[in-house]
């Protein structure tokens, strides 16, 4: 395959030198803060990509997105729980004791998550349009209420957890080496949903997101594709989720409120739907603007619900294609 | 029985606050197609006027009325400055905007009102119990919600049923491309019915007031359980709305009030009570999820 070196790739590049660089410069220049900033938009951008999926491709606009976030963090939360006072999650139908090696609790949290989003999925793709946005919200809600109520992990308090997980070679104590975690993270991510969109499976869904009845009556049973496609996302901020729980050492219902749903799904759309990408660059001004304008006011959101509302209006393509240029077709 | 009673009477009470919330939201989904998230923000604004002016007038039923106007003022410009832009476009667009609005109203009370709660006295002639059977005594401002309630829902009937306006509202909700090209002004419908949608939440919101606590961002609680209502009755109708907010407001307040009771006869009894305060709070959206898997599109489907 011949590269053509396309304004696209070209942005794609920078930000990935920038990405890679930050924490190096940051370290330089003394303001160790950036890299747990930057650390923290590396995992939003790993969740608005995952919704991005289910947004810009598969056309199902899912208001209840956090659930999932949430989910993989408790999963983090609930084997620290055990592994911390040495009693079993629970002994039958097998013994499952709690743990705090990473590279077994973030495959179960990725795990967790994508199996939620199967039964929520299953549930939620009976309807559609307007259906769908409320029940996939009332989905989440309920997983807040659940965690709200369950006493035993910290009900509404949450739970704090005392480490971060073990990693081989890594010491995720170290924000550093946290920081370059969260970025493999996010571009194994981006790679394998690059791989998935631009596959069969991929077309198959922009087709069903276009135009479902036509997908149907080509004979293609294009709800299990979505359902598919739910769970991928699910299980992508799953691991957003497992990722932030490290970061912040705490887990609380408040991941699953449906305001970080919103948010994330503005972080999607401000950097541009179906593009992969731009949620990346979405999440990062999204938490920079939240930063930089929390600086000067404590009443940041009365400001940022008005740009919200502008960018709605008047930038249809997201920052995104602001700074590519060109039409969408040319990718 | 007594008790059973009183927790219907406040099942019921759950649910005319959540019809009036639901009447509104349903009209704008059937008739513009648009997603209002928004919606919660009226409440919000009826409940925190109608305290503000209470406090400073005494009297209740200007709170009421002024919670009224600012509802219905604050909906008519959301509905010229924004919403009208986004009709034509997807529910992405719609549920981002207002989701903006959100943000924005949530804020901006924090600044006008602060951070803490208001409490809203319930007002005097209100504020005794009344007995309705023997040995029932009930609140009597919950008995004028219900009251006050039951004679909008009424109102509304006759307006939609009976009124030249209520036709072409239904009409608006059945055909809408129809009724513009007879020659109804559409914008000004639209406006109307929005604006009336936010008056209803607005007085949802004011008779709340002396129930619950006014703070920034109660209108979200009450938002989501509105939605379900809808879902549950079936987007853009009516008779849906009705049925699901009964439904509803019965299920979580008797849910609440009886689960823990009825789990003790087969668990031991802190099992029981943590397994039904979960349970109870989540039990409409299980409700919720029946239904759909039963009927996808609700009870009363609006366009069956």
């Amino acid at each position: 395959m011949m590269f053509i070196f396309t304004r696209k790739r070209a942005v794609i590049s920078l930000g990935a030198l920038v990405v890679f660089f930050l924490p190096i410069v940051a370290q330089l220049t003394g303001d160790p803060y950036l890299i747990s900033l930057g650390s923290r938009i590396l995992i939003y951008a790993l969740a608005a990509v995952s919704l991005d999926l289910l947004l810009g491709y598969g056309a199902m606009i899912s208001l209840g997105h956090a659930a999932f976030v949430g989910i993989g963090a408790y999963v983090i939360g609930i084997f620290h729980f055990h592994s911390f006072d040495s009693s079993p999650l629970f002994t039958s139908p097998f013994l499952l004791s709690g743990s705090e090696n990473g590279l077994f609790v973030l495959p179960m949290a990725v795990l967790a998550a994508s199996f939620a989003a199967l039964i929520i999925g299953a549930l939620s793709l009976r309807t559609t349009g307007m259906h769908f946005i409320m029940i996939t919200l009332a989905f989440a809600q309920m997983l807040y209420y659940f965690f709200v109520s369950l006493e035993k992990y910290g009900g509404d308090d949450g739970l704090s957890l005392y480490s971060r997980n073990s990693f081989p070679g890594l010491d995720l104590g170290n924000d550093l080496h946290f920081y370059y975690l969260c970025l493999a993270a996010l571009c194994l991510f981006l790679f394998f949903t690059c791989r998935l969109v631009n596959s069969r499976f991929g077309l198959i869904i922009r087709g069903a997101g276009n135009n479902d009845r036509r997908a149907r009556s080509l004979g293609i049973h294009s709800n299990s594709y979505k359902l598919v496609t739910f769970m991928i996302a699910g299980g992508g901020a799953g691991l957003a989720g497992a990722l932030l729980a490290n970061q912040t050492e705490y887990v609380s219902p408040g991941l699953m409120h449906w305001t970080l749903s919103g948010e994330l799904m503005v972080m999607v759309l401000l950097g541009g739907l179906g593009t992969l990408f731009g949620p990346v660059l979405g999440a990062a001004v999204f938490l920079l603007l939240e930063e930089g304008l929390a600086m000067y006011t404590e009443h940041w959101m009365v400001y940022m619900g008005p740009i919200l509302i502008l960018v709605v209006i008047f930038a249809k393509r997201g920052l995104f294609g602001l700074v590519t240029g060109g039409s969408k077709k040319d990718d | 029985m007594l008790l059973i009673i009183e927790q219907l009477l406040n099942g019921l009470q759950l649910g005319i606050t959540l019809f009036l919330m639901s009447a509104g939201l349903t009209l704008v989904f059937g008739i513009m197609q648009v997603i209002n998230l928004a919606h919660g923000s009226f409440y919000m604004i009826g409940a925190y006027v109608g305290a503000t002016v209470a406090v400073q007038t005494g009297s209740f039923l200007l709170a009421i009325l002024a919670a009224l106007c600012a509802a219905a003022l604050v909906g008519a410009i959301v509905e010229i400055v924004i919403l009208r832009h986004l009709y034509k476009r997807e529910h992405l667009d719609q549920v981002l905007a207002t989701f903006g609005l959100i943000m924005f109203f949530n804020e901006l009370t924090r600044i006008i009102w602060g951070r803490q709660p208001l409490f809203m006295d319930t007002p005097g002639w209100l504020s005794k119990s009344i007995e309705i059977i023997p040995g029932l005594p009930y609140p009597s401002y919950r008995l004028a919600v219900i009251v006050a309630g039951l004679f909008v829902a009424i109102c509304l009937w006759l307006l939609f049923a009976k009124t030249k306006a209520g036709m072409k509202i239904r009409a608006g909700a059945s055909n809408r491309d129809m009724v513009g090209a007879l020659g109804v002004n559409i914008k000004l419908l639209y406006t109307l019915v929005f604006s009336l949608g936010a008056l209803l939440a607005g007085l949802a919101g004011v008779m709340a007031g002396p129930i619950l606590a006014v703070e920034s961002g109660m209108g979200e609680s009450i938002l989501i359980l509105t939605f379900v209502v809808i879902v549950i009755g079936g987007i853009g109708s009516i008779r849906g709305a009705v049925a699901g907010a009964l439904l509803v407001g019965m299920v979580d307040t008797l849910g609440r009030a009886f689960l823990p009771t009825i789990l003790r006869l087969v668990l031991d009894s802190s099992t029981a009570n943590s397994l039904a305060a979960s349970l109870a709070s989540m039990a409409i959206y299980i409700l919720m999820a029946a239904i759909l898997v039963w009927k996808p599109r609700g009870l009363f489907p609006a366009h069956a």
